[in-house]
């Protein structure tokens, strides 16, 4: 570099400053919004999982909004984190109730995602709230996972219906719907097997396990959740969109968000199909489960990634 | 250049491949790429491509498939996060161990989750492999050092262990894992990783990792739409390799770990559109549009056809293009065991041992001594020159037909071609040299000469028929 040119970038940069607003000049500690300062807010975005996509439409927002002036990193995480949790809001009860009981809900999700943990969570917690619950256990392909649902359903009071392994799992939820029918039981919850979303065969599978639901009570499944693991990348809206495309998911539980996963996909999911979060799980005990709350989820986003980049 | 590498960029985090771990190679693959390209000026594009696929080979490698089982008793230790796939995995593992010819021992050293030693002990069942569990106790430790004790005594030689799935926040849990790495002390330890992993990966690896010294990686849930960018983070993060990957429920769906095709996979290549953008890339635009303005134009020489055949070669072997191809699949077949590539070679150098004014008018010009010229400077048999200038004669009227037809009536002319003797029924592109095993009469060979040159007729009287 000659003479010259250092010259000129140190003036660049004092014509810089001379661009910025007057106010911000005598912030303390502030930070000059440039292409580091972008980048590393875009760091910041893209460490939760929220994908490329919606991060740079962040980023693009903050340097129109900001663009050569100074800030603090902070405030601008706190205008981000408002948008957030105003588009992440929600009202009304995470489940839609039957208006006659019972109220039927299907839960699916890739292999390992966290549903037999997540339906022994929910069943907990509906028995808290004075319900009778039936589970059916219409996972019928993987080892154990029977077992592993019929000790859940010892250990939180609840029916359980089972079939053997192998058999059809459209019969067993059948049965299971047929079991909280005839028992007058608050809820049915159905597990199914683990798939992923590009095995065509399975996916069809689960969409007849829905409609032989739906031929015992028409409106049933009153909901059908996707449970997402929370470390689960950009595949997570390929999830929800296969997912949604066979049985018409209703909403998300997010599971294992009590690692240092984010769980950030769930922003590009709600951005590509308004599938909401409805519950989110936070450990590995029964009453480890609690109802989503934007608030929390957006404050929990950002946490320990500031100067991390 | 800067567009090229931005596009890398998105691709790389669109695949889960971790913040820092994109940044770091991006920067690396620019300055690299620049460099290179100043050196040898070729297209940047084509270059910068290159160079990414083949960082990504190199970061993501060496491979290291074995075992590195002992001769008297090996322990493999397999530990991750819930759900990632461990136990499925440890019964892929015992089935290949077994494949093997060892006799590998499966041990349930799962004591959180409910009935995940059931699941292993049906597994077990599956695969006619022993299963080692312990009812009713709490302590893992325990378990790993009595089944090893036991696995001695049933003169097994490779043990398992399926550790509980657990956060690498969970430093109870950790520190347990660290017990039975001290007390057990397994010669490989493996970290199960699911496929599917976002940005965490970097995290959960790097605390395995230094609890325990990781030996190696699996990669899980690889057989759907997945791009796996985890296997990058996780690869850089531990610098231990990646040694199998697993693609499907079944119990041997198993596969040893390419960083090739990992690379692709993270990349998005392998489908119709990287075949496009490796013309929009590697085809010289200007050069076919000027071949495409012969072409229409009705002028077709040797030296239009040398262009295309070029700028088709560009994109790679003519086999992989074909598959690359929708529909192209039977074409494939067609060519297997064909020596395509040879052929292609040998047309070029017979063009290029042309004069320019033989190449524009071959049938006029060629005599016999100047066939016998171009043969000795190709270096192939004089007959050889006759084959190409009748094929290139069956091509130059095809095209002057095909100028005049639309685009429907050209594509079922492309399938006729196809289906019957090709462009010219006498030529045939040259099998891979295999030796038939017998050799031929004179007699015989006079048949067999009599029995082409009727299947050549008949050839010729359906062509003129149509």
């Amino acid at each position: 570099m000659g003479f010259f040119d250092k010259f000129k970038q140190g003036l660049k940069k004092t014509t810089q400053l001379l661009n910025t607003d007057i106010r911000d000049l005598f912030k303390r500690e502030g930070r000059l919004v440039d292409e580091a300062f972008l980048e590393e807010l875009f760091a910041i975005l893209i460490k939760t999982d929220i994908g490329v996509q919606a991060g740079r439409q962040i980023v693009d927002q903050v340097q129109s909004d900001f663009r050569g002036r100074v800030v603090h990193l902070e405030d601008v995480l706190d205008t981000i984190r408002k948008k957030l949790k105003s588009l992440l809001a929600q009202t009304g009860e995470p489940i839609r109730w039957a208006e006659t009981k019972p109220t039927v809900i299907l839960v699916a999700g890739v292999n390992g995602s966290g549903k037999t943990t997540s339906i022994a969570k929910l069943a907990h917690m509906l028995r808290q709230q004075g319900k009778s619950v039936v589970l059916g256990a219409a996972d019928t392909f993987r080892a154990a996972a029977v077992e592993q649902l019929t000790i859940w359903a010892g250990r939180t009071g609840c029916q359980i219906v089972t079939g053997p392994q192998g058999s059809d799992p459209a019969s067993v939820a059948h049965r299971a719907v047929a079991t909280a029918v005839e028992q007058g039981a608050d809820v049915c919850i159905v597990d199914t097997a683990g798939r992923l979303q590009t095995q065509q065969n399975l996916m069809q599978e689960l969409g007849k396990i829905r409609r032989v639901i739906g031929k015992q009570i028409p409106e049933a499944p009153h909901e059908v959740f996707l449970v997402l693991d929370a470390t689960t990348g950009q595949n997570g809206i390929s999830q929800a969109k296969h997912f949604s495309e066979a049985v018409d998911a209703t909403g998300i539980v997010l599971a294992k968000l009590d690692g240092t996963a984010k769980g950030g996909a769930v922003v590009a999911i709600w951005q590509a199909m308004q599938l909401p979060v409805k519950f989110v799980g936070v450990g590995e005990q029964p009453e480890d489960l609690i109802r989503f709350d934007a608030d929390n989820f957006v404050d929990a986003l950002f946490e320990g990634l500031l100067g991390t980049s | 250049m800067r567009e090229g590498l931005e596009l890398v960029r998105n691709a790389l985090l669109e695949a889960d491949v971790s913040y820092s771990v994109v940044k770091d190679f991006v920067d690396r693959v620019g300055a690299e790429a620049v460099g290179e390209a100043v050196l040898k000026s070729l297209n940047p594009s084509q270059q910068l491509a290159g160079v990414v696929h083949r960082e990504l080979i190199n970061l993501m490698g060496p491979v290291d498939h074995s075992l590195h089982l002992r001769g008297d008793l090996t322990i493999l230790m397999l530990c991750g996060l819930q759900g990632s796939g461990k136990t499925t995995t440890c019964g892929k593992l015992g089935r290949m161990i077994r494949e093997r010819g060892r006799k590998p021992f499966l041990v349930a050293a799962d004591l959180q989750r409910p009935a995940a030693i059931q699941q292993l002990h049906v597994l077990g069942e599956q695969l006619g492999i022993p299963v080692y569990s312990e009812p009713g106790t709490s302590d893992p430790v325990a378990v790993c050092q009595n089944a090893v004790k036991e696995a001695k005594k049933q003169g097994a030689d490779v043990v398992i262990l399926d550790t509980a799935g657990r956060l690498h926040v969970d430093e109870a849990l950790m520190d347990e894992l660290r017990r039975i790495d001290r007390r057990v002390s397994p010669e490989q330890v493996y970290l199960v990783v699911d496929g599917m992993t976002g940005q965490d990966a970097v995290n959960s690896a790097k605390a395995f990792n230094e609890a325990l010294e990781l030996d190696g990686v699996v990669m899980t849930k690889l057989d759907g739409d997945a791009r796996g960018g985890a296997a990058l983070s996780v690869k850089q993060i531990t610098g231990v390799p990646i040694k199998f990957i697993g693609v499907g429920e079944h119990l041997d769906a198993l596969e040893e770990f390419h960083p090739d095709r990992m690379a692709g996979r993270i990349l998005g290549m392998g489908d119709m559109l990287s075949l496009v953008e490796q013309a929009q890339q590697k085809v010289d635009q200007e050069e076919m549009a000027r071949a495409q303005a012969q072409l229409e134009k009705g002028e077709f020489t040797l030296e239009t056809f040398r262009s295309m055949m070029a700028q088709t070669r560009k994109m790679g072997p003519l086999q992989k293009i074909m598959g690359l191809i929708p529909g192209m699949g039977a074409a494939n077949k067609m060519m297997e065991g064909l020596d395509a590539e040879g052929d292609l070679n040998r047309i070029f150098g017979i063009i290029d041992s042309m004069t320019p004014a033989e190449r524009r008018n071959p049938t006029k010009l060629i005599d016999q001594s100047r066939r016998r010229r171009i043969a000795t400077g190709a270096g192939v048999e004089p007959h050889e020159v006759n084959d190409l200038v009748k094929q290139f004669d069956g091509m130059a009227s095809m095209m002057k037909r095909m100028n005049s037809l639309g685009i429907r009536e050209r594509v079922k002319m492309m399938n006729e071609l196809q289906s019957g003797g090709f462009l010219n029924p006498g030529a045939q592109l040259t099998r891979e040299k295999k030796g038939t095993g017998k050799r031929l009469t004179p007699a015989e060979k006079a048949r067999a000469k009599k029995e082409r040159e009727r299947e050549l007729r008949r050839k010729k009287r359906q062509q003129r028929g149509r």
